[in-house]
């Protein structure tokens, strides 16, 4: 088994009102066969035990699924690895004696909170402005009186697979979050359930977007390069069909109750 | 305190007791809804679904969670799949094969009464997320898919890929926003609840600490539900979330609130094992695997390090499909995991050698991609051989799995009646952070059954029940019992920040917690490893209050900080669940104590002494826990031997 030594140039910020910037540490004897949060969990004690503030990052389910984890290494979001999220970066990627630059997503919508922490909640001020499908609690029609076509449902799952982790809006020039929006319009628009809203789901989901000063999407496909679950950008096509219809079949917006 | 043990669980018929219990309980008129305020602590499936429920109903709900959205709690990683007795398989399923596989499966140690709701109520989970929008795997017909999972002999699991538990959140999530938008449910992201507060002997609010500014605050409420999930990290390594902690049921329990059967630990089989020291989780590969691998170890310990690939048919041995010939592969969880040990044990394991010993099995999809073909297997398990590729960096198509038991979830928890009101008035517990339902062991499949049952159709019933009964008188923020545990909570947090002769961060007291846990409390127990670790504990808690180092301050994000409250309180669990451990002379599901098996290895029950919840009272000194029995009684299904031949 191959021990590496890496330099790490992280930036650091002690809160969303200080200015940041980097400092560089030294991580030696990485295991291959660590995870890149493990890597830096072996760092943070090591900065514990000398009586130095660790490095602050978010993380939960370390299996690639809750979205918490992520961080730009070397200008890419979630690293160089392709479909993969930070936690589930394996240090056998990297090589000994390899500098690496360590940064928080960088975006007017998701202010750094400490070093490596954004502020992400902007994602679910989009969904609570619409990404659901109303239904209430207990009074919910037999499951298969709703039939779904298995290639419809497949289709639905490839968009829903989006875990929020907010890499497409760190990998885009814009800062844009159309692809996360796009996702979960997409996951409910193609299923029956969600026809009835569709159209007003579209608009509000968009407005809300654009009031979290979010950019716009001018087609740069950076964010599918990033995003750990390969979602595609098909679905930001899509989306602005279900947009331009929007606002030709439902002008008036009504207040959601 | 004194208390009480009434269960609360109907009687007669067990067909119609829910339907008999809903009919008789105490309801709020729509007009009153808005004038009481309920608290809940959690948004996995059992909390999300809850105050979405709840605040669609008209109450004015606030919910907590510590990750930085609703969207990330730990049920999100659960991969295989829901149950639900909708009998589409035709294949003879029932509400009544549901209760009685959870019953058997749970080895006879849950309550009649809630399981048998559980099944009931399952029908309504799967048509309440289809109308959600959650993309269950379909037929091409259009009608939902199933497939099998442990203890069962029918196919009645119901999935979204590897990924059931992040749509069925997903699901639960924007019902949640919903209300949030609409404003009758007020979001508290990035807030952990560190205190209960009592007034009156009533649980009325809480007290939180906001993980960005450090502000400590009290909540008060008509009452407060916990929906805070598993404390399976007090091993250190688990199939669990970083974050899941015990820390609500801990300060519950030290207010009043029994524990119930925290011995019960959850060993699942399919795990990856684990590969250094550095280690800091265990992946867990769904038991839906089961359905197509085949698990084997080589009939010689001379073959164990040999490439699996090269070792011949005959000189395998497929110990599930020899030992348990019905159930084969999909046999329980506690069974297939003693299985694997034992023949790790006898050295026949394979993989690294991890202290002297190969401990995995060798889970083989070999045969399932000679049959179905690449795409099919890659539809069915796609993501999960991407993660295992990952973790390991060999590829499961070509090379078999390897796999190891390790610690997946708690059945214990807050004790809680049929109404899931813990014994502290006004306090309800939901989902994996309650004991009930599930006995000693987990069947696959139906922690997420429990949690939307619990979240969507028992406590928006149950709970108005107490609304509706109780005398509540107003309360605010500055009540004295208020001010008192906020107070509390500061002193505690100070007591952190400045331990005697600070040396270590809060990982290091964990990892030590874990492995003492592991060895004497995991997958077999004895007596002398139980009294052993019942020595060990205190003496860690003592270093940790004078060794433990935390740099940040408390004003700013300080993940050391809320790692240490985490491990104190784990640290104080730990105790509690060996002292159980201890206590119950039995072998029964996650259970194993050594000295109570049959000839063959099988674990062997002690029902004449031991058919009972374990609820154990703080007595205000740690180690003298006062233990309360709520006897089982059977009146529907009679206990037997567990055999899964
Ligand atoms: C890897 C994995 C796979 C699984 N697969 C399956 C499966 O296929 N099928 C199945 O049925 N089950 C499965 N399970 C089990 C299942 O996922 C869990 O039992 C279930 O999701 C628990 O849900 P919950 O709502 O009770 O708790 P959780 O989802 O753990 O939610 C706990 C909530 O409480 C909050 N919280 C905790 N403490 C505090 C505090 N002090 N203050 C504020 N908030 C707090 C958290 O923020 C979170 O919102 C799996 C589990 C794991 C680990």
């Amino acid at each position: 088994m191959s021990l590496l030594r890496l330099t790490l140039h992280v930036w650091r910020q002690a809160s969303a009102n200080e200015p940041g910037s980097f400092q560089t540490y030294q991580a030696n004897n990485v295991n291959e066969h660590m995870s890149f949060l493990e890597m830096l969990d072996v760092v943070n004690e090591e900065l514990i035990e000398a009586g130095q503030d660790p490095i602050a990052f978010e993380h939960d389910c370390r299996e690639g699924i809750c979205g918490a984890c992520g961080m730009v290494i070397n200008g890419v979001p979630h690293g160089p690895q392709r479909a993969t999220t930070t936690c589930q970066l394996h240090m056998r990627h990297f090589t000994d004696g390899q500098e690496l630059w360590i940064e928080p997503w960088r975006a007017r919508a998701f202010p750094v909170l400490k070093d490596l922490v954004v502020d992400r909640s902007a994602f679910d001020r989009i969904i609570d402005a619409g990404g659901f499908i109303s239904v209430r609690t207990g009074s919910a029609p037999e499951a298969n009186s709703t039939r779904v076509p298995k290639h419809d449902a497949e289709s639905s799952m490839d968009a829903a697979s989006c875990i929020g982790c907010g890499a497409c809006v760190a990998a885009c020039p814009n800062a844009s979050a159309h692809l996360f929006v796009a996702a979960k319009v997409g996951h409910l628009g193609v299923l029956p359930q969600g026809q009835p809203e569709r159209h007003d789901r579209v608009r509000r989901m968009l407005i809300q977007h654009d009031a979290e000063v979010f950019g716009n999407c001018t087609n740069h496909g950076e964010c599918e390069a990033a995003c750990p679950k390969e979602i595609s950008v098909n679905w930001i096509a899509r989306m602005n069909r279900d947009f331009l219809k929007a606002n030709l079949i439902a002008p008036k917006l009504p207040k959601n109750t | 305190m004194t208390v009480r043990l009434d269960a609360k669980a109907p009687n007669g018929p067990i067909e119609t007791r829910w339907s008999r219990h809903k009919a008789a309980i105490k309801m709020v008129a729509p007009s009153n809804r808005r004038k009481h305020e309920i608290i809940v602590v959690g948004s996995g499936l059992a909390g999300a679904a809850a105050a979405a429920s709840l605040g669609e109903m008209g109450y004015q709900v606030k919910c907590f969670c510590f990750q930085d959205s609703p969207r990330r709690a730990h049920s999100i990683a659960a991969q295989g799949g829901i149950n639900s007795a909708k009998n589409y398989q035709n294949d003879n399923d029932s509400i009544w094969r549901l209760f009685y596989d959870t019953i058997k499966g749970g080895d006879f140690r849950a309550r009649e009464a809630n399981v048998y709701r559980l099944a009931e109520v399952s029908l309504d989970i799967i048509d309440q997320a289809v109308a959600q929008g959650v993309p269950f795997a379909r037929e091409y017909g259009g009608h939902l898919a199933n497939r099998s999972f442990g203890g069962a002999q029918v196919s009645r699991t119901f999935y979204a890929r590897g990924q059931t538990g992040q749509q069925l959140l997903l699901g639960a999530y924007q019902a949640l926003s919903r209300q949030i938008d609409i404003g009758t449910v007020r979001m508290f992201s990035r807030t952990e609840m560190l205190d209960l507060i009592r007034i009156d002997q009533k649980a009325r609010g809480i007290v939180t600490r906001d993980l960005v500014t450090g502000r400590l605050e009290a909540h008060v409420a008509d009452c407060v539900v916990l929906g805070t999930g598993g404390y399976g990290n007090v091993f250190y390594l688990s199939t669990n979330a970083k974050g899941s902690n015990c820390t609500a049921i801990l300060r519950a329990y030290r207010h009043g609130a029994l524990f119930a059967n925290p011995c019960y630990t959850q060993i699942h089989p399919t795990c990856i094992p684990q590969s250094g020291e550095y280690q800091s989780k265990l992946t867990l590969m769904s038991e839906s695997l089961r359905n197509d691998g085949r698990v084997w170890v080589p009939k010689s310990p001379e073959d164990c390090d040999k490439d699996p690939r090269l070792i011949q048919e005959e000189a395998r041995d497929y110990f599930l499909e020899r030992k348990y010939p019905a159930f084969g592969n999909l046999v329980p969880r506690d069974i297939a995991s003693r299985a694997a040990k034992a023949v790790c044990d006898e050295g026949r394991g394979v993989g690294p050698l991890i202290n002297g010993q190969r401990r995995g099995v060798y889970l083989d999809f070999a045969d399932a991609l000679r049959r179905l073909g690449h795409t099919a297997v890659e539809e069915r398990y796609g993501n999960l051989f991407q993660m295992y590729e990952r973790i390991t960096g060999e590829d499961p198509y070509e090379v078999p799995m390897r796999i190891y038991p390790a610690v997946h979830y708690t059945m214990g928890g807050l004790w809680v009646d049929y109404n899931l009101m813990t014994t502290v008035e006004g306090l309800f517990s939901i989902g994996e952070a309650n004991f009930s339902d599930h006995g000693a062991n987990r069947l696959g499949a139906s922690a997420l059954m429990q949690g939307l049952a619990d979240g969507y159709f028992i406590l928006p019933y149950t709970l108005p029940n107490y609304l509706a009964s109780s005398e509540l008188r107003p309360v605010a923020e500055d009540h004295p019992e208020a001010q008192r545990a906020l107070q509390e909570v500061q002193a505690g947090i100070h007591k952190l920040m400045s331990a005697p002769s600070p040396k270590y961060g809060p990982d290091w007291f964990h990892r030590k917690l874990g492995h003492i846990l592991w060895e004497h409390c995991g997958m077999g127990r004895t007596a002398t490893g139980l009294r052993q670790a019942l020595k060990e504990i205190p003496t860690l808690r003592d270093q940790f209050w004078s060794e433990i180092k935390i740099t940040t301050d408390p004003q700013h994000i300080n993940p050391t900080l809320e790692k240490a409250g985490r491990v104190a309180d784990f640290l104080e669990l730990a105790e509690l669940m060996c002292i159980d451990a201890l206590h119950r002379e039995e072998s029964c599901g996650g259970h194993f104590r050594e000295e109570h098996q049959s000839p063959e290895g099988e674990a062997k029950r002690n029902d004449a002494s031991f058919s009972y919840v374990a609820a154990w009272q703080y007595s205000g000194n740690l180690a003298y826990p006062t233990l309360h029995r709520e006897p089982l009684a059977f009146e529907s299904v009679t206990p037997s031997k567990r055999s899964y031949k």
